[in-house]
């Protein structure tokens, strides 16, 4: 059973479409990157998932309950962690995640021991004392992750967890969400590619409120993967005459400049790996660099957005 | 069991946000202003140089009715605005600054949310009210004569359930808007209707504002009674209740 389930999800503001017919699976213990450009509708599915939107139709299932019918349930197995997480300046974040165990009926000394255990986690032990409402984008950032571990969910949420942090910030956030793999099912939003290529297994691609594609990270990389060599070398002009020599090959499709190197995109590799390098050494390039480039989820990213923004 | 857990911090959030401490003090203070004022107010008078005689002979000698009557006007007047002005931000400065959202998908109902908060505020303002009550029965049997128990526990209790209406008002309109200027039209539009309407002769024999005379007339020992203003006014509390949680339980946050 999956964790998350949707099919044919809607949501329609007056004549926006936010959600235009989605449709996701997540599987248990799955870090799972919700990957689109601002506006795919992210954020919406997230808030319909934790049952604070309705959608206009569709079905979306969380844990295997109903999120519009078994909502009360349902709180009691997911945690949230909005993109700006809010909480009441006057307490403290040792108060805080005691209030939120009353709320999930811990007891007592599960309270303290969770409270102090998950303080450790995001390393927050010296701030515990102190007023939540003076504390940084990334303290509360910090804070809100453990507010949302709070009571073992089993499935996580999270809404941009690291879009707005400091480079210190944003490492201790996905390391943090890294640790969670094999604990509970993690859904991640977010626009950055490189969050998750970092810590996702399974990454889905939104645009314009429609799932565009849905796979393991590795499958998605070499299903969309275009294969390419980048050459790079001192001397830029003698490097540019050559690969304009390179057009002429049969096994070439495309030669273009890309940040100060040449990427030379083949439709056989073989042929490519074993005369490439020979032909530039053979022209007495000095090269700096020779590599098969290893294709990034921005590449597919960009081939799927790109794609769908034309259509 | 969240009831409870909600409540607590709820009361919590009154003591740090200083919101218990401004009530009491305001309420106190007019409390024990009230017989003060009642009493001094023709010497003050007489004390200012060039005041004609006719006037200060116009004055009665003050008497315990003029503190009941000064202390039930400062509670209307400022009891029901400090009603207001603590309810109308509560639920629209959630939703504004995230709070709520962030909440309301932990195990906690709207109507617990909504509910905790009512819950919250009417202890801050019985306890307040409390505190004046026994601020001007103090001086007024310093000052005058000593006040039947009964008849002022009776007044009270009427003060507070014109406080809660006004004090359940706000909390619709904090719920139904969207930003807190909206929640401050709204709730200055029903104090308007409520009190204008409450104003107009025959008509404000049914609203909330006749339970004030019916308590002065307790304390002066007549037998005149308000019991559809009275049971009015619980309508009203419990219907702006019942409202505010159906569109909060609709509402997106």
């Amino acid at each position: 059973m999956s964790s998350v389930h949707i099919e044919n999800l809607k949501k329609y503001y007056g004549t926006v479409h936010a959600l235009d017919g989605l449709d996701l699976d997540v599987a248990p213990g799955t870090v799972f990157g919700f990957l689109g450009p601002n506006g795919a509708g992210k954020t919406t599915t997230l808030r319909i998932l934790t049952g604070l939107a309705r959608p206009t139709s569709g079905k979306a299932q969380v844990a295997g309950l109903d999120v519009l019918k078994d909502g009360r349930r349902l709180s009691r197995r997911i945690g949230h962690l909005p993109e700006e997480p809010a909480f009441y300046p006057w307490m403290t974040p040792r108060e805080f995640l005691d209030y939120l165990g009353r709320l999930y009926g811990l007891s007592s000394s599960e309270r303290n021991s969770r409270t102090r255990e998950l303080l450790g986690l995001v390393r927050m032990e010296d701030v515990s004392r102190r007023r939540i409402g003076g504390f940084s984008r990334g303290m509360r950032q910090r804070l809100g992750v453990a507010a949302a571990l709070i009571h073992r969910p089993e499935v996580l949420f999270l809404d941009e967890p690291a879009s707005a942090l400091d480079p210190v910030g944003r490492k201790e956030v996905l390391d943090l969400i890294e640790n969670l793999r094999g604990q509970c099912t993690v859904v991640m939003s977010t626009h950055i590619l490189a969050d998750v290529e970092r810590v996702c297994d399974v990454v889905g691609i939104i645009a314009k409120g429609r799932m565009l594609v849905q796979s393991p990270r590795e499958e998605l990389l070499e299903r969309y993967a275009v294969p390419a060599f980048e050459v790079e070398g001192d001397d830029r002009a003698a490097l540019a005459h050559w690969a304009e020599d390179l057009r002429r090959l049969p096994w070439v499709t495309a030669v273009a400049p890309r940040n100060g190197a040449f990427r030379i995109t083949v439709r056989d590799v073989q042929s490519a790996k074993r005369e490439l390098l020979a032909l530039a050494v053979n022209s007495g390039l000095t090269l700096n660099r020779y590599e098969e480039v290893r294709p990034s989820l921005e590449d597919v990213f960009l081939q799927l957005v790109g794609t769908e923004s034309v259509a | 069991m969240n009831f409870m857990a909600v409540f607590r911090k709820e009361m919590l959030e009154q003591w740090r946000t200083y919101r218990f401490l401004i009530v009491a003090a305001v309420f106190t203070a007019f409390g024990l202003s009230s017989p003060l004022l009642a009493k001094f107010t023709p010497e003050m008078l007489k004390s200012i140089p060039g005041v004609p005689t006719e006037l200060l002979a116009a004055f009665p000698a003050p008497t315990v009715t003029d503190a009941i009557t000064q202390y039930v006007k400062n509670m209307s007047q400022f009891g029901i605005l400090l009603a207001l002005l603590m309810t109308m931000g509560v639920v629209v400065q959630e939703k504004e600054r995230g709070t709520a959202a962030f909440f309301l998908t932990r195990p906690v109902s709207r109507e617990t949310f909504l509910l905790t908060k009512f819950a919250a505020l009417i202890a801050t303002f019985i306890a307040s009210l409390a505190l004046a009550a026994v601020g001007c029965w103090y001086y007024t049997l310093v000052l005058f004569e000593p006040l039947a128990w009964g008849p002022f526990l009776v007044l009270n209790g009427l003060i507070l359930v014109v406080i809660l209406v006004y004090m359940a008002l706000a909390l619709l309109a904090s719920t139904i808007a969207r930003s807190n200027g909206v929640a401050v039209g709204l709730a200055f539009v029903a104090l308007i209707l409520i009190g204008g309407l409450g104003a107009l002769p025959r008509i404000g024999d049914y609203f909330p504002g006749r339970l004030f005379s019916w308590g002065v007339t307790l304390m002066m020992g007549g037998n005149d009674t308000a019991w559809w203003a009275f049971g009015i006014s619980l309508g009203i509390i419990a219907a702006a209740l019942i409202i505010a949680c159906i569109v909060f339980r609709r509402q997106e946050v």
